[in-house]
């Protein structure tokens, strides 16, 4: 029997996940996949980003996990950092291929006057917060405003305004981290503002997102009713129907008893954030809708400002790839230059594949990503038979003893599984989960004893 | 039928025995799709796409819940279609 093809995944994402599981399909030769993480937890944005009233979406996590190890080949090594840890090189030396699905997970940056006052905060890190990712769980969001202000017209916008507007009750089933919670049933907000630079037709929300919004209890949903005349609606697809439809049935309701408000404002641009030692206000540009040829609907300034008062402001504008040590990078596209998942260019060396985010830009749903890993995997076996990939030069136990040697603190899917184990464990109420939201506490439950070689327990494969 | 859940995971497409849940991976309007929907008039109500999808976003016809009762009519409108029989 051959011996089997040594291929390192980077990130645990979906991404990842669905890449390692197109790998363990394989038999001839059978993959060992060797998928590192710089958290101890699995899961990537499925984990940190999805909105926490979405936990069942989650659940793309155990399902591929459990695909990945049907092979009996499967190993994690959470808590590693490529690039600090390990270097590309190192991880090169010691499999036949590299596989980066390490994803988009920071923020495209409002670039406007102001944008560095205290509470205004990028979506990841507002996400991350909310979800008790270990880097931004120490945030001091202050919810004492009564408006809070949330720039950007795509899914994550609407994320956190639903959040934003829901009561400690409508949370009871969500597994948002306990700091959020605590800081959200503490809430002035009453009123929540979605600005987007052009009109409802070139929103990048989803019809789905945009219903959801109205089921929020206690809360008016204000549309300005203009921008629902035909002018603003370019043609009758079916899904900018969809979209157009639940729109008129929101200003077509009123709910005079609602002490919360939802307020859909289009056609505005941020130009700064304004106030002393904290943001107290935002300056809006009121833009108009210019076609352009090709159909493209431009927004051009009409010149007329308008200064709206908030003590919260929230950026949703896009996401952004990080450029990885020792690969080339185009800062435009936000992506690791590649052919079908090849990443060219000289500077990584052969063996260098790339699937999801990192490879196409930060575009797409959670499942958009499984088509992506098939044609990274289909490129990587087809450059395996052809004999273009290099045989590693030291053995599996070396590459373990590499990490042991360079971060005591690896966590191994052991210790994965008793992280997510105890978080539903801790559950309380309806809740899902109830998240570790540091790398201390999730350490004291993954690695309990000193870190001695972790014996595989038949409890835990 | 497939409610608003849908992250377009499509492992539903590979076990549909009568391929009624579009856009399949396949077709150039599934990177551009919101979610997938099952054509009510081509369905044989076999659930084997309920059991297949990782994430419960897929109810059979009658036990809908009512929080997704908009979505029956969405999965058929997709299909240019009323609601199924």
């Amino acid at each position: 029997m051959t011996d089997p093809l040594r291929i390192a995944v980077v990130g645990s994402g979906p991404a990842g996940l669905y890449a390692a599981t197109e790998l363990a399909k394989l038999n001839t030769p059978p993959v060992q996949v060797n998928m590192i993480d710089r958290l101890p937890s699995m899961g990537g944005l499925a984990r940190a980003g999805v909105a926490p009233d979405h936990a069942k979406r989650r659940l793309v996590i155990p399902a591929y996990e459990k695909a990945s190890r049907r092979s009996g080949r499967f190993s994690f090594f959470g808590n590693v950092e490529i690039g600090r840890h390990l270097s590309h090189q190192e991880l090169l030396q010691y499999h036949h291929a590299v596989i980066y699905a390490t994803g988009a997970s920071d923020s495209q940056p409002l670039n406007i006057p102001g944008a560095e006052l205290p509470g205004c905060y990028a979506a990841s890190a507002f996400a991350g917060w909310y979800n008790g990712h270990p880097d931004f769980s120490d945030l001091d969001i202050d919810t004492h405003c009564e408006r809070a202000i949330v720039i950007g017209n795509g899914n994550v916008a609407l994320d956190v305004a639903r959040l934003l507007l829901k009561s400690e009750n409508e949370l009871s089933s969500s597994d948002m981290a306990d700091h959020a919670r605590r800081a959200l049933s503490r809430s002035n907000i009453r009123e929540v503002v979605l600005i987007g630079r052009r009109g409802p037709a070139q929103a990048s929300f989803t019809h789905p997102e945009l219903r959801e919004l109205g089921h929020l209890q206690d809360v008016a949903i204000e549309v300005p009713p203009d921008l629902l005349k035909e002018r603003y609606w370019p043609d009758t697809s079916f899904l900018l129907a969809l979209r157009r439809q639940c729109l008129q049935e929101y200003t077509a309701t009123h709910k005079p008893s609602a002490t919360k408000t939802l307020r859909l404002r289009f056609l505005c641009s941020p130009r700064a954030l304004l106030g002393e030692r904290r943001v107290s206000a935002i300056s809006l540009m009121k833009n108009r809708l210019v076609s352009e040829k090709g159909g493209y609907a431009k927004a051009e300034a009409t010149g007329q400002t308008v200064a709206v008062e908030t003590g919260l402001v929230v950026h949703a504008i896009g996401y952004r790839a990080c450029p990885l040590a020792g690969l080339p990078f185009d800062a435009h596209s936000g992506s690791v230059p590649n052919c079908r998942g090849r990443v060219t260019g000289s500077e990584a060396g052969a063996g260098t594949y790339v699937t999801g985010w990192i490879k196409h830009g930060p575009r797409g749903v959670i499942g958009s990503n499984k088509p992506c890993a098939r044609e990274t995997v289909v490129a990587l076996m087809d450059d395996y038979r052809e004999g273009r990939l290099s045989e590693p030069r030291s053995g599996s136990h070396q590459f373990k003893a590499l990490v042991d040697q360079r971060q005591a603190d690896w966590v191994d899917y052991r210790g994965w599984r008793s992280i997510d184990e105890f978080e539903q464990a801790q559950a309380e109420g309806e809740a899902p989960r109830r998240k570790l939201c540091s790398i201390e506490s999730m350490l004291k439950i993954a690695r309990p004893r000193a870190p001695e070689d972790s014996k595989e327990t038949e409890q835990f494969k | 039928m497939i409610v608003g859940t849908c992250v377009n995971d499509a492992v539903c497409t590979e076990v549909c025995p009568v391929n009624c849940i579009q856009p399949g991976p396949q077709s150039p309007d599934y990177l551009t799709a919101e979610m997938l929907y099952i054509d009510p008039n081509v369905c044989i109500d076999c659930d084997a796409c309920a059991d297949a999808c990782p994430i419960d976003a897929i109810y059979p016809a009658q036990k809908l819940p009512d929080e997704w009762s908009e979505y029956a009519a969405i999965n058929a409108a997709y299909f240019g279609a009323g609601p199924g029989p």
